[in-house]
């Protein structure tokens, strides 16, 4: 079922041989001139290997053994000190991941919400379980944990993107959208998903320029305020305040 | 006596394009910068200190205070590190205010590290929520662009430099010296204590770590004043905090309000209850903090009252779960999630959260045994004050309460699955075909 042939047994301490094949030169050059960016942003170098990091993966797709070589000679630092980070934080994968991560939130709200029975039927429809990767390496799907949405659970993330107030059908849809080719939008997020390479340069530090697409909050972030709104209540201080700027059609969260 | 509800980060959330630097300043925003920087350093930090603000982050330790522990100026580099690894189940209030109203944080952190004499700050923030980082690296190059950020803030000679960085998927490392050791390229690893992050943190120098809500009020308390401040919440947990209401009420959302506001108020702005429904079990501030019931919705949500009332105020992260809802499921999951994010370092917590998993998931699956309770209980008081870090007595909480309250729901626990005397398809809100395998459970 799944493309990832690498052995469970080994778990997350094993890399695939070819996973250590030389970069090309050119992309090995570009993979310098990154580094070199991100370890400049700190005060001691050391502090550049998460960026560094989700910078292999943007390449590889997956935290490789050249990508594991390449940190460790960049920060001065054994294979093992670099492979004993990468193992201990679960953004980083240990073989290689699908273009999209589906991660259902299954914690306790969301679950009880929803999420177990949405986790269930895309597993079933996928016909992969968690972790697993579909076997035209489109979607690896996961469980994951409490993130931060829970006014909008059941919480589904893509690529690390929010998709709020899911069900078993919308989550099916999603993942047979992105197995197809199709764009996808997030609910909080920019117009389109971006591929889990693309979305792990972002991780690097390095900007995409999609800051000003998607909403600035959704509807449950904005209800205090809509309350607020109709009493009349504000901070000490506001009473007579028109209270900022007046909601436009534009970007903002209320549609 | 103040409004029931106080939008003060909140403000402009619907604003078109809330999180540009032209809306913040339209709405007074970096105007407490330009105050701050023409007061004295150690008068911005006493503003800070006389509006007794207590840090958002959970633990209520009075940010100024913290800021004043530090080690007296050396010569030598000291450093502010923002606390944005929102991941406390139920925790859901510094995501959408970092999205919606980025600058406020930024502007917070200018401040704070001109009072605490800091020249590079770091935004340590969660690695999942990849369109908050987009929001915090475009505030971070527009208040550059402006000059509030760089070599010479507001033409005043100060320099602040920020670093917004990405984590990468560890509960521990909202804990602030796991977080240092992420931060400097480590396993996030919670360091012993002390020395302290203010004598020895980030790269062993003075160090603040500070949540992302207690920072971004600072513009406020520095452009208003710490009586206005104080002018909201009670005596000693004074001004506004966000309430972030999830679970079973007919709307669920952000409310921003003076401390000590109760979970009935907010209930009732919540729309109450979805329909049909009543309250069984609640969280005040995330899923380490002991539940509460209905016997505790008149509990002013300040620090002191949540605390005298047997548990914590937290996050103000308040999940609230309806009569259909297994008790012992939802304690069941919860202590999955500290097993799964136990960093191993200690013994009590990566042993005990492993038993506690094994035990719950039985009870769960109702093979629990007759001494599955005690047994409960006793790993939990052997974790309880014996871990490395927070993250172990976290675990204990949800157990300990949970027993209290609802014993009889774990002691049925030892013939009857959970799922059969709580059928999962009555607590979600949508039609399912009864499916009532909760898949995560496999004893």
């Amino acid at each position: 079922m799944s493309c990832n042939d690498t052995s469970h047994a080994s778990g997350h301490l094993h890399l695939r041989p070819e996973s250590k094949e030389p970069y090309a030169p050119e992309v090995l050059e570009q993979l310098r001139v990154d580094a070199a960016e991100v370890i400049a942003r700190y005060p001691q170098k050391r502090s550049a290997l998460l960026p560094l990091l989700h910078l292999v993966q943007s390449v590889d797709g997956y935290v490789t053994g050249r990508g594991v070589s390449l940190c460790a000679e960049l920060l001065d630092l054994t294979e093992a000190e670099v492979s004993g980070v990468a193992t201990f934080y679960t953004q980083f994968k240990r073989h290689p991941n699908g273009e999209y991560t589906v991660g259902v939130c299954t914690n306790t709200l969301c679950a009880v919400m929803g999420g177990d029975q949405i986790f269930d039927t895309v597993a079933e429809h996928l016909g992969i379980g968690h972790d697993e990767t579909t076997a035209d390496g489109k979607i690896t799907l996961e469980r994951i944990e409490c993130n931060a949405a829970c006014d909008y659970a059941p919480v589904v993330m893509t690529n690390w993107e929010f998709f709020d107030n899911q069900t078993p059908d919308s989550t099916v849809q999603l993942v047979d959208d992105l197995r197809e080719g199709k764009d996808v939008r997030p609910t909080r997020g920019p117009d389109r998903v971006c591929t889990f390479k693309q979305v792990s340069r972002v991780l690097a530090g390095f900007h995409d320029g999609l800051a000003d697409q998607g909403p600035g909050a959704g509807p449950a972030s904005l209800l205090g305020l809509r309350i607020a709104k109709e009493h009349g209540w504000t901070a000490p201080g506001d009473e007579s305040d028109s209270s900022g700027d007046t909601p436009t059609d534009g970007k903002d969260g209320s549609k | 006596m103040t409004d029931t509800l106080t939008p003060i980060l909140t403000k402009f959330w619907d604003a078109s394009e809330s999180w540009t630097l032209a809306t913040y300043e339209r709405n007074d925003g970096y105007r407490a910068l330009r105050k701050a920087l023409d007061m004295a350093p150690a008068d911005v930090l006493g503003a800070v200190k006389d509006s007794s603000i207590r840090g958002r982050g959970g633990a209520g330790f009075p940010t100024g205070l913290k800021w004043s522990f530090m080690s007296p100026p050396d010569g030598g580099p000291r450093y502010l590190v923002v606390n944005a690894d929102e991941s406390e189940p139920g925790t859901c209030k510094d995501i959408p205010l970092m999205m919606a109203n980025p600058h406020a944080l930024i502007e917070g952190a200018i401040i704070s590290s001109y009072a605490i004499g800091c020249e590079h700050a770091f935004i340590y923030l969660r690695g999942e929520v990849v369109h908050v980082y987009r929001r915090l690296l475009r505030a971070v190059e527009e208040a550059r662009a402006a000059g509030y950020l760089g070599d010479d803030v507001g033409g005043k000679g100060v320099k602040v430099n920020i670093t917004v960085h990405a984590g990468a998927g560890a509960y521990i490392c909202g804990e602030e010296t796991a977080l240092l050791d992420s931060l400097e390229g480590r396993r996030g690893q919670p360091r012993l204590k002390p020395p302290f992050p203010g004598a020895a943190g980030l790269y062993a120098r003075p160090t603040s770590v500070n949540n992302v809500e207690s920072i971004a009020s600072v513009p406020g308390i520095i452009l208003r004043g710490p009586d206005w401040f104080k002018g909201m919440g009670t005596e000693k947990s004074t001004g506004f905090g966000i309430f972030s209401l999830s679970g079973h009420v007919a709307h669920p959302g952000q409310f921003e309000a003076p401390l000590g506001i109760t979970m009935r108020e907010l209930i009732e702005l919540a729309g109450g209850m979805r329909q049909g429904h009543r309250l069984k079990f609640w969280t005040p501030g995330g899923s380490s903090t002991p539940i509460f019931t209905e016997e505790h919705l008149d509990v002013p949500l300040d620090f002191d009252s949540v605390a005298a009332a047997g548990s914590m105020l937290g996050t103000r992260a308040l999940q609230v779960f309806d009569e259909t809802v297994s008790v012992v499921r939802a304690v069941s999951r919860w202590t999955d999630f500290y097993a799964h994010e136990s960093c191993g370092k200690c013994t009590p917590c990566r042993e005990g959260t492993w038993w506690l998993r094994q035990i719950m998931n039985r009870i769960e699956n109702g093979k629990g045994t007759q001494d599955d309770i005690d047994k409960l209980v006793d790993i939990c008081d052997n974790i309880l004050g014996r871990s490395f870090c927070a993250l172990g007595d976290a675990a204990t909480s949800p157990i300990t309460s949970a027993v209290k309250y609802f014993r009889e729901e774990f002691e049925a626990g030892m013939h009857t699955p959970a799922h059969e005397l709580f059928p999962p398809g009555r607590s979600v809100l949508f039609d399912v075909q009864t499916k009532e395998s909760s898949g995560m459970v496999t004893a």
